[in-house]
């Protein structure tokens, strides 16, 4: 308990204290990790919109996958992410292993499932004849998915919120195309888990809580815009 | 005279089935024409190829005798289906949303939908949720919508069907009086009798997706032969009429006190029409 109590204290110190090693591993994080949500939303909110108002074959074929997909082992997505990288790989050429991007690429990986499953079922909570009322009133095909987005605007925040969770908090697939090299590709799970290796508990607890931090303000946010657009909306 | 609209050949089909067959049928501009036939007629299917809300597997949608662009017709017209189906915001960004997708600005759209708010009777809901409101209001709301396009022909799917009697009879007349007023066409789909007499100048059947006549709306609901189709008097009618059989004469229900209300908020609601 008390090591806890000091691992608290000791990473509102590191935070408050601006110490310049947390502040960069949390601000590679971030950065990864948005990057990485905003991937997998460029993607994964056309394909999740596609689901669930489309109608083409190997729809339910592919919701069984996303599905699936929830539950894919970010080990699984950063061994296949390093062997695709990999200097011999199909991208080896690119020279991205070990480096944020390759991070980032894997967390969207990992992040995309959850977005499209999320978001199609959201999608699919909008009645479905909302979008022909709309073409009747004269909106564009385009004007008219942009409008059934907008009705789900809340659980799809709730996607991206999901998203962006699955990405920060993943350690495997970081650690195997990252390195966790100091500067370069060390983001807060993966420094735990090197400050844990070497004994420092206080420090590695410290990076905990900093993510802890991190989840609460995202869903402090999420649930604000919620209050905030439920008693009426413009 | 060339008509508003004119569907020619139109032929519907789901698998193998042929859900909807319509030879001809025409619509001229400031005229309405009611669409009877019972549940799965086709009728719904029809006001949908009307607006090229769903595209025919063979004929043609002419409008103004020339064959119909998907965006000129959807933008010469304007559909209010069964339920209101709102989109999160006020009544006021509500009402102004066709507006809007003609590209009119937000607050030209609220300006120029404020008035029909105002002829439909709810100019005191314009910054109400939409969502609270009642079906009765949102219908409303729904019609003020698609009418503040200012559309030459409007699709309207048994938009008084979720309506309970006085409710739908109240916006049955308004609806009238705004059509007439306004001068604008419209194609109502609906199995009530008592709607195509109070709003159709003509009036077409429909039956397993064919299209069986198509003549002036008295003409049509007084043929015993369209009789069963076009819903004449039903079960419950004479149900109704075997109760009232019963009834001891001197047992006749007095008058609610608050009975005029309903009569009188309508008469105003009319007079700022």
């Amino acid at each position: 308990m008390d090591l806890l109590r000091e691992a608290i204290g000791s990473a509102l110190r590191l935070l408050a204290g601006g110490d310049a090693y947390t502040l960069e591993v949390l601000r590679l994080s971030l950065w990864v990790s948005l990057s990485a949500t905003a991937c997998a939303l460029a993607v994964g909110l056309p394909l999740g919109m596609a689901i669930a108002i489309g109608r083409f074959p190997g729809r339910r074929l592919l919701l069984a996958v996303v599905n699936t997909g929830m539950g894919l082992p970010p080990v699984v997505v950063g061994l296949v992410v390093t062997v695709l990288l990999w200097r011999s790989g199909p991208l080896g050429a690119l020279g991205l292993l070990y480096t944020p991007a390759a991070m980032t690429f894997a967390q969207a990986v990992i992040a995309l499932p959850l977005v499209v499953a999320l978001s199609a079922a959201a999608l699919q909570q909008v009645d479905d004849e909302f979008r022909l009322q709309l073409r009747g009133l004269g909106a564009s095909r385009l004007r008219s998915l942009w409008e059934v987005a907008r009705e789900a605007r809340l659980p799809l925040l709730a996607a991206a919120m999901a998203g962006f969770g699955a990405a920060i908090s993943e350690v495997g697939a970081a650690l195997m195309v990252g390195g966790n090299l100091r500067g370069q590709t060390r983001v807060l799970t993966t420094a735990a888990v090197l400050e844990t290796s070497k004994g420092n508990f206080d420090l590695a607890l410290a990076f905990g809580v900093v993510l802890l931090l991190l989840a609460f303000v995202v869903n402090l946010a999420l649930t604000l815009a919620q209050l905030h657009s439920r008693p009426s909306s413009r | 005279m060339t008509a508003l609209l004119e569907l020619r050949d139109v032929v519907v089909r789901a698998g193998d089935r042929t859900i909807l067959h319509v030879p001809a049928l025409t619509l001229d501009a400031g005229e309405t024409l009611t669409v009877l036939g019972p549940n799965g007629a086709g009728k719904s299917t029809l006001l949908r190829v009307a607006g090229l809300l769903l595209r025919p597997d063979a004929g043609q949608v002419l409008l103004d005798g020339q064959p119909a662009r998907e965006d000129t017709l959807r933008h010469a017209t304007a559909a209010v289906l069964q339920r209101p189906l709102l989109r999160r915001g006020t009544v006021a960004s509500n009402a102004g949303i066709g507006l809007r997708f003609r590209g009119v600005g937000r607050r030209e759209a609220h300006q120029q939908a404020a008035p029909w708010l105002d002829r439909l009777g709810i100019a005191h809901l314009r910054d109400r949720p939409a969502r609270l409101l009642s079906t009765g209001e949102g219908q409303r709301v729904s019609l003020a919508r698609a009418l503040a396009t200012t559309p030459r022909l409007l699709l309207l799917d048994e938009p008084f069907a979720a309506l309970d009697e006085p409710t739908r009879g109240r916006l049955v007349l308004d609806l009238r009086e705004l059509l007439a007023k306004h001068q604008v066409a419209a194609l109502l789909v609906t199995h009530d009798r008592r709607e195509a007499a109070a709003l159709a100048h003509r009036t077409a059947v429909l039956d397993q997706g064919r299209l069986l006549a198509v003549g002036a709306t008295e003409d049509i609901l007084a043929d015993p032969a369209l009789s069963p189709l076009v819903g004449g008097a039903s079960l419950l009618d004479a149900e109704l009429a075997r109760l009232e059989r019963r009834r001891p004469a001197s047992s006749s229900a007095q008058p609610c006190p608050n009975d005029h209300g309903e009569g009188e908020r309508d008469a105003q609601r009319r007079g700022r029409g």
